[in-house]
């Protein structure tokens, strides 16, 4: 009849499989067929950011005068046999400078954009939220106070406000402007950063606290470690991720407007705003950027939306 | 609630205080002061000036002043344009930039909610795909691009609407730019609508409706809709943030009267009293309207409104 | 001349009586029908599979039991044995990607649900048969008052009007044992406690008097002084109404109380079945051993340890033939690891599903 505890006595039918967050989150993220697009694009952003104007066939900056007047002033088009015999496979502009070289500056303004501004944030973002969610009590409650009017106050204008302010000094000028709109663009976007890391420390107290009050018989730390640094890195990497479309369209804006990376630098944004009144007679001039900067915003909004499907944990186990 | 709303919308205050300092701040250290333009003005003149419109003072004494005029509606002479002060300016557009955010919060509403819904709800099927194409576009495409895109194919294509106008009362000028500046919120809402709808059909609640034998547009209606709009409210302040602030973009490329155009000028010629002004405007609304939304949000979750 | 509003007065309380007349016939019918022991519900060889990245979860392979009119049976095992799938299956509620009842056959009165249209179905549920969910926080909209959740079965298979309809509510309030229902209805889920909630589900369940009813642990989530109320209103209303339950548990000791018979599953399939007496009295099959053991006792030794099943139950995935206990067994021999043994009777109404405790089995 009823006997005593029943001990194992052999081999499981089947083993369970344990699965490593990373694990489960990669293999989602692989099945994720807009996010592994994203990414192909986003790579190749990067490599054209890197190495594209190292072998465009002319300085984005050098007029073609040669081509221009053979070509009666006007600006050359894309794949026409003038700009093919040129070099220039996408054409020029006005003023004979080359497209596809200019495009390749523009890549390379964006994906610095990307990169850099992504660790100002981080470089202002993780100590705040660290301090917040560490220290608590007075000091989280200020911070936290300051990130409310700071997030109150609408990015745009302070992005402008600040470009417009600081672009005549000497801060201003270095590399044509762009150290000052990454810093300008790095101080509106690093609140939801700090608010992550203070939300992930938070957590972590608690479950010290946890640790501490129940002995649950599993006290490794290895296991805090284990579990807590993926759900720490997690949203942060995808807080980052899905950061930079609006890094880039911020970029892009202000150079549309005038405030942003200065001339020569062709960023995507100043490219279509002087190709604009060609748009009749060479649109390429403003389609090509376009094109550009379309792809770079939705192969980060996909990628960043594929890395939050996977590492959500609400999701882990189901399918 | 009262006093949850009451709350709120004290804190507009030290917002408002906030965003006055640090642009007051960054207005005054850009070198060059208003007067620099290309004809450089004598010293006598420029100490005249300064004089006149109190420019000598020491910075706290100026920002006093402006803070006291500030809170009596009155916003200051413009810098550039000496015959009109910046109230005049303001109250000229300031309809119109109201008018023009309104249509495009409209159409991201009317269009961004439903197409999210019928996005979830064909999950994986058509209907999901063409939503979720049209929310990457507008994502992906800056409101000038879009402006641009919708000039080449409706104005110098098809010669439906015109580019740029000169009769605002006509309703043909509005349309283009309504849909630049929408196209970003419809597809943001979109998107939000989408996902709320699809982690509401995952809830235990849907199971139990289900299990009482109620029809499927039932369920669909009374219980997936109502709880998946209610997180979508939350996005609608970031959303009617980007129409205000994407609002002088749009207008300085089609030319419409409002207040963003002079936004855009007076960043260039550092029109000290006009920038602020506008600075402050446009934070004020931004502010406003999060306050709106939080109390919306407030009042249709019943969780949050008895307790 | 009758004034509008008597006439009103009058329409609902005809409705009530035709309502409450069709419950007293309904009532009688069910009784006969248990008298003659025709089954309400046969379930034959169902199997309800999900198909996951994985591979394929067999969550229920081959079970088939039946339900009597009036009659409540206890599905009993633990987490991940199928047992809320089951009930899922029944009312064909299984989330479907990626779960699919892959085959058998689910005769409710006679009728196979699972060659019903899904019209057919819905207009099923909900009347004929109601269920009772696990979690009552999450199982009722937050956004919708409670009054108005209840209604809404009665609505929609009873065809009430709005005022009709919320008597019936009230009605049904008071008598899950709700105090000044009245005044409730208007509430919301988060304005009531766990307790109450939960028998807020019940209202719900039995709202257009089902004749049976799924509870898929419909007291674990709730603190172990409220359990037994509800259990007791569960029995209590089943009985009243002569309403066949599915009660579906983890607690032998809950099944004890208040099933005629009882099914215990392990690892998608019934490994015992029989009358609630022949289990406690000879259970025949070393899981229930171990399900019974585990229970604390009143003369256990204070602050020795608790009994429990050493292992854990095998992933649903690419079974083997063989007996799906043995590794937790201490009485597995060769012929339980080779092949699975079939669910064979001991006695009338009793069987098992172990190799050891059959006639000529290494256990008397």
């Amino acid at each position: 009849m009823a006997t005593g505890s029943l001990a194992q006595t052999g081999a499981p039918v089947v083993a369970r499989r344990s699965s490593g967050v990373w694990r489960d989150a990669f293999s989602r993220l692989r099945r994720n067929k807009l996010a592994m697009v994203g990414l192909v694009l986003v790579a190749a952003l990067f490599i054209m950011g890197a190495i594209g104007p190292l072998i465009a066939p002319h300085k984005f900056y050098v007029l073609d005068v040669a081509a221009i007047t053979e070509n009666g002033f006007r600006p050359l088009h894309p794949f026409e046999p003038l700009s093919m015999r040129t070099g220039h496979i996408l054409g020029t502009d006005d003023q004979g400078r080359d497209s596809l070289s200019r495009a390749l500056d523009g890549a390379q303004i964006s994906v610095s954009v990307a990169l850099v501004v992504q660790f100002v944030v981080l470089l202002i973002g993780l100590p705040i939220g660290a301090l917040a969610g560490w220290l608590g009590g007075r000091l989280d409650n200020l911070l936290m106070r300051f990130t409310d009017v700071m997030y109150a106050f609408p990015d745009l204008l302070l992005i402008i406000l600040m470009s417009v302010t600081f672009r005549n000094t000497w801060f201003g000028q270095q590399f044509n402007g762009l150290l000052l709109v990454f810093v300008a663009i790095g101080l509106t976007s690093w609140v939801t950063v700090a608010r992550l890391v203070r939300g992930q420390l938070l957590s972590l107290k608690e479950m010290e606290f946890v640790e501490a009050a129940k002995a649950i018989g599993v006290s490794d730390r290895r296991i805090v470690t284990k579990h807590l640094m993926p759900n720490a890195i997690g949203p942060i990497i995808v807080a980052i991720t899905l950061g930079i479309p609006g890094a880039i369209l911020a970029e892009a804006t202000l150079a549309y407007l005038g405030v942003g990376v200065q001339p020569p630098r062709a960023s995507w944004g100043s490219l279509i705003s002087e190709g604009v009144k060609y748009i009749r007679s060479d649109p390429h001039l403003v389609l090509i950027p376009a094109v550009l900067i379309a792809t770079a915003l939705i192969s980060f909004t996909f990628l960043g939306d594929g890395l939050r499907d996977a590492l959500d944990p609400k999701l882990k186990g189901k399918q | 609630m009262a006093s949850y709303l009451i709350r709120r919308i004290l804190w507009i205050i030290p917002v408002l205080f906030v965003v006055s300092v640090i642009t007051f701040t960054l207005m005054h250290l850009t070198p060059g002061g208003p007067w620099a333009r290309e004809k450089r003005l004598s010293p006598e003149t420029e100490a005249r000036l300064n004089l006149e419109y109190g420019l000598d003072l020491p910075w706290h004494q100026q920002y006093i002043n402006w803070v006291t005029d500030f809170i009596k509606l009155d916003l200051g002479p413009s810098y550039r344009y000496v015959d009109r002060d910046v109230n005049a300016i303001v109250s000229d557009g300031l309809g119109t930039t109201i008018h023009l955010g309104l249509m495009a919060f409209a159409l991201a509403v009317v269009i961004g909610i439903p197409l999210g819904i019928f996005a979830a709800l064909g999950h994986n099927r058509l209907p999901d795909y063409l939503s979720t194409g049209l929310s990457v576009i507008g994502i992906a495409t800056p409101s000038f691009v879009l402006a641009i895109i919708l000039v080449l194919i409706f104005s110098l294509g098809l010669n439906w609407f015109p580019a740029t106008s000169n009769r605002w009362g006509d309703w043909h000028a509005w349309v283009l730019p309504t849909i630049a500046l929408a196209g970003y919120p419809v597809a943001q809402v979109a998107r939000y609508t989408r996902a709320s709808m699809l982690e509401v059909t995952r809830k235990d609640y849907v199971r139990t409706a289900h299990s009482k034998g109620i029809r499927q547009r039932a369920v669909v209606v009374r219980h997936m809709i109502r709880n998946a709009l209610i997180p979508v409210v939350t996005i609608l302040g970031p959303v009617l943030a980007f129409l205000v602030t994407g609002s002088f973009v749009v207008e300085y490329f089609f030319g419409v009267p409002g207040i963003g155009r002079f936004y855009v000028q007076s960043i260039g010629t550092r029109d000290y009293s006009l920038l602020m002004a506008m600075t402050m405007l446009y934070a004020f609304t931004v502010a406003f309207l999060n306050v709106v939304v939080d109390v919306l949000y407030a009042y249709i979750d019943p969780r949050i409104r008895y307790s | 001349m009758t004034s509008p509003s008597e006439t009103a007065v009058e329409e609902r309380n005809r409705v009530e009586i035709s309502v409450g007349d069709n419950l007293a016939t309904e009532v009688r019918e069910r009784e006969a029908k248990r008298a003659t022991a025709e089954n309400l519900l046969e379930v034959r060889n169902l199997s309800t599979h999900f198909f996951t990245v994985d591979g394929v979860v067999h969550a229920v392979d081959d079970v088939s039991f039946h339900l009597g009119y009036g009659e409540t049976l206890g599905l009993v095992g633990e987490s991940g044995c199928g047992k809320s799938v089951t009930a899922l299956s029944l009312t064909r509620l299984v989330p479907d990607p990626p779960g699919k009842i892959v085959a058998g056959e689910i005769i409710f009165e006679g009728v196979d649900l699972l060659k019903l249209s899904n019209d057919e179905m819905r207009r099923l549920r909900g009347k004929d048969i109601g269920f009772i969910f696990q979690d009552p926080l999450s199982s009722l909209n937050p956004t919708l008052t409670i009054g108005y959740q209840i209604s809404e079965a009665v609505r929609q298979h009873m065809g009430l009007s709005s005022r009709a309809a919320k008597d019936r509510v009230v009605e049904l309030l008071s008598k899950v044992g709700i105090p000044r229902p009245r005044d409730r209805l208007n509430d919301y889920p988060f304005q009531f406690s766990g307790g109450m909630r939960q028998r807020a589900m019940i209202a719900i369940a039995l709202s257009c008097d089902p004749k049976l009813l799924l509870a898929d642990e419909p007291t674990t989530a709730l603190d172990v002084t409220i359990q037994a109320q509800i259990l007791e209103l569960i029995g209590r209303l089943s009985d009243e109404f002569k309403t066949a339950v599915l009660m579906i548990t983890h607690d032998l000791g809950i099944a004890a109380g208040m099933c005629d018979r009882i099914n215990v599953m392990y690892a998608g399939r019934i490994v015992e079945t029989g009358s609630t007496d022949q289990m406690f009295d000879k259970p025949r099959m070393p899981y229930t051993w171990g399900l019974l053991d585990s229970l604390p006792r009143m003369d256990d030794e204070r602050g020795g340890k608790l009994r429990t099943i050493e292992g854990l139950p095998p992933l649903l995935i690419r079974l083997p033939d063989a007996c799906r206990f043995n590794p937790r067994c201490p009485y597995a021999q060769d012929l339980c690891r080779e092949k699975e043994p079939e669910l064979t009777v001991r006695e009338e109404g009793h069987l098992a599903r172990c190799h050891a405790t059959e006639p000529g089995g290494w256990i008397p």
